[in-house]
């Protein structure tokens, strides 16, 4: 067993992990179908999927709980593709935490390192700081039964670092917890591996959280890497119909490009509804593509005020959101736009059936390609 | 409220008392024998008769003291304890295969693996005679513990199986992620938390076999178990030493039974 595993700092500081053309078959079913990936040494990259995209059989993978059938997975300098999933030294939380209930918390933390061989002294020690760590001095004795989510969840992160792993996996750790403790616990897993310099890489389907986490996202679908990119590359300059999609709010419509000029190009929506991009991809007239508004970037237009697109309608839905109220207008040629705007008590609230004009500028429309 | 549920009502009013006189009654019916074993076994009299006519200890004594009882008894829990030690190991890496195991036809060893239950004790007593015979294990009792374990397997199959399938695999991997060899992490994660099962199964092995007459009668050839000894003394010299050994029997299992129910899993006998 590769026992103190070295915190491995390549000169470059480049990737400490890189999956090269990873395929994973289940009988017929190809999970995942080919995929390269790298991730930087103390960068926090998710993989954003829906389900049955893969990722958690990607994260498997890496953790060596499941073989690849094509491909080669290198932690630092080493070829881990088929090594035991003891002999990564890679650290893990899993969904449900995986804390071993029949163990106080202390055991629990300790485990890693007793399996290290590591003397009493010195886990001791370690155990005490790694609970300091998420906060949990005190808890030593606890079982996992007699803590709260939050805190099995910081059990878990502690069991996961305290051998000093160079990375850690985390898959889906906060589904199980509500919405303000979830938000806290994202917030304290960024410090901790801030704090502690450590890669991670990270498995979710809820799109804010990656948003929120990472330096960077891969999103997947159907076994296959769509984008990858910085959260704003991925949020405002998705590359395709899928990642549009599934990215954020977004008023998707498909339509014809009609005319290409001055790196403005026009697209037509079915219904009549004409649209200007600028953009720095063009497409050329005739084909066909998708074009995307996000909701917050539509605005009411007074009188006689224009923009670079126009659109009127009338108010179907209001939803309140505490601190932004979402309109779904009914634009006159047939198709629906969502409208987000923050909400401030001095606005007054539009009621259903309030005809308006919205206006939007021609940089904050994106095309992706149709197909 | 509307007349129909009052008649519900009614109709489970009348329908709980009832079901509780027949629970009484066939409870009765179990417990009966037992009301007679128990004061023969504490009679006088050289002969089997209810009541008896007046109390001692005789018939214990009788037992203790008669080295052909006692030796029926000790080759009896070692049978018992060798079968239930040979049936936990293979028992537990059966259950292990079927219920994490991927491969073809693991729905029909799991369905095989209950076989023995289901053959007729008579017909494997004869197939197993044909074999120790050859096999020279005839009148050893470590090869009527070999004969038990294969019957008792199926219970700790079943019992530890299930135990096994409440378990989440994900402890066992991360226990394995954070640097435990797949052996270390069933025994320091797996095994401590299926434990009630692996009790409940060890003394269902070791009742099944500490009781079973067939395959000691075919196998055991002088070498005689305690089930084997009390069925000779039944057909040969009929007095009340029979009913203080069963009492002594009655009182063995009931414990391990109470045991099992206590610290094992999956085994709740009604009390």
């Amino acid at each position: 067993m590769n026992d103190a595993t070295p915190h491995v700092v390549t000169a470059a500081r480049g990737p400490l992990l890189s999956l090269s053309s990873i395929v994973k078959r289940y009988d017929a079913v190809l999970a995942v179908a080919g995929i390269d990936l790298s991730v930087q040494d103390g960068e926090i990259l998710t993989i954003l999927g829906p389900s049955g995209s893969g990722k958690t059989t990607l994260l498997k993978m890496v953790a060596g709980f499941e073989q690849s059938d094509e491909g080669y997975i290198r932690l630092g300098e080493r070829d881990i593709t088929d090594a035991t999933p003891a002999s990564r030294g890679i650290g893990m939380v899993f969904q449900n935490y995986a804390l071993f209930p029949h163990m106080p918390v202390a055991e629990n933390v300790a485990f890693p390192l007793e399996m290290r061989r590591m003397g009493q002294a010195q886990i001791k020690d370690r155990v005490a700081k790694a609970l300091a760590l998420v906060g949990l001095a005190g808890y030593e004795n606890r079982y996992p039964r007699q803590l709260s989510g939050g805190q099995q969840q910081r059990v878990a992160l502690a069991r996961a670092v305290v051998f000093e792993p160079p990375l850690l996996l985390l898959d889906e750790p906060f589904g199980a917890l509500d919405r303000k403790l979830r938000e806290q616990m994202q917030l304290e897993v960024k410090r901790l591996q801030r704090q502690l310099g450590i890669t991670a890489l990270f498995v979710t389907h809820d799109q804010e959280e990656a948003l929120v986490l990472s330096d960077r996202i891969a999103v997947m679908n159907l076994g296959r890497i769509e984008q990858i990119g910085t959260p704003f590359e991925i949020y405002a300059q998705p590359v395709n119909r899928f990642v549009a999609d599934f990215i954020g709010e977004s008023n998707l419509y498909r339509g014809n490009v009609s005319a290409v000029a001055q790196g403005r190009m026009t697209a037509e929506i079915e219904g009549g509804l004409m649209v200007t991009a600028q953009t720095a991809t063009l497409y050329p007239v005739g084909s066909t593509v998708g074009i995307l508004v996000r909701p917050e970037a539509p605005r009411t237009l007074g009188d006689g005020e224009t923009a670079d697109n126009v659109a009127s309608g009338s108010v179907t839905e209001v939803v309140y959101l505490g601190d932004a109220i979402k309109y779904v207008v009914a634009l006159d040629g047939g198709h629906d736009m969502t409208v987000r705007w923050p909400y401030r008590p001095s606005t007054e609230t539009l009621q259903i059936g309030t005809r308006l004009r919205l206006g939007w500028s021609a940089d904050l429309v994106h095309v992706v390609g149709w197909d | 409220m509307s007349p129909t549920v009052h008649r519900t009502l009614r109709a489970r009013n009348w329908l709980l008392p009832a079901l509780r006189v027949f629970t009484g009654l066939v409870f009765l019916f179990l417990m009966l024998p037992l009301l007679i074993v128990f004061p023969i076994s504490f009679s006088s009299s050289a002969y089997l008769r209810f009541p008896p006519p007046g109390y001692s200890l005789r018939w214990y004594q009788a037992y203790v003291n008669d080295p052909v009882w006692i030796d029926a008894t000790i080759r009896s829990l070692k049978i018992a304890g060798l079968a239930t030690a040979i049936a936990l190991v293979l028992g537990t890496l059966l259950a292990f295969s079927i219920v994490r195991g991927r491969y073809r036809g693991r729905e029909a060893l799991n369905q095989i693996s209950a076989l023995p239950i289901i053959v007729p004790s008579i017909v494997y007593s004869i197939a197993v005679y044909g074999l120790f015979a050859k096999l020279r294990l005839i009148g050893l009792w470590p090869g009527i513990a070999l004969a038990h374990a294969v019957l008792a397997i199926p219970y700790v199959t079943i019992v530890v199986a299930a135990g096994l399938k409440t378990f989440d695999v994900a402890q066992e991997q991360a226990a394995m992620g954070l640097g435990a060899s797949r052996l270390t992490a069933v025994r320091r994660i797996t095994l401590p938390q299926i434990r009630p099962s692996l009790i409940s199964a060890a003394f269902l092995a070791f009742i099944a076999s500490f009781d079973e007459l067939v395959v000691a009668m075919f196998l055991g050839g002088s070498n005689m178990t305690l089930p084997k000894k009390m069925f000779d003394n039944i057909m040969m010299e009929v007095d009340p030493t029979i009913a203080a050994v069963s009492v002594l029997k009655i009182t063995l299992v009931t414990l391990l039974l109470a045991l099992a129910a206590r610290f094992g899993a999956g085994v709740r006998p009604a009390v």
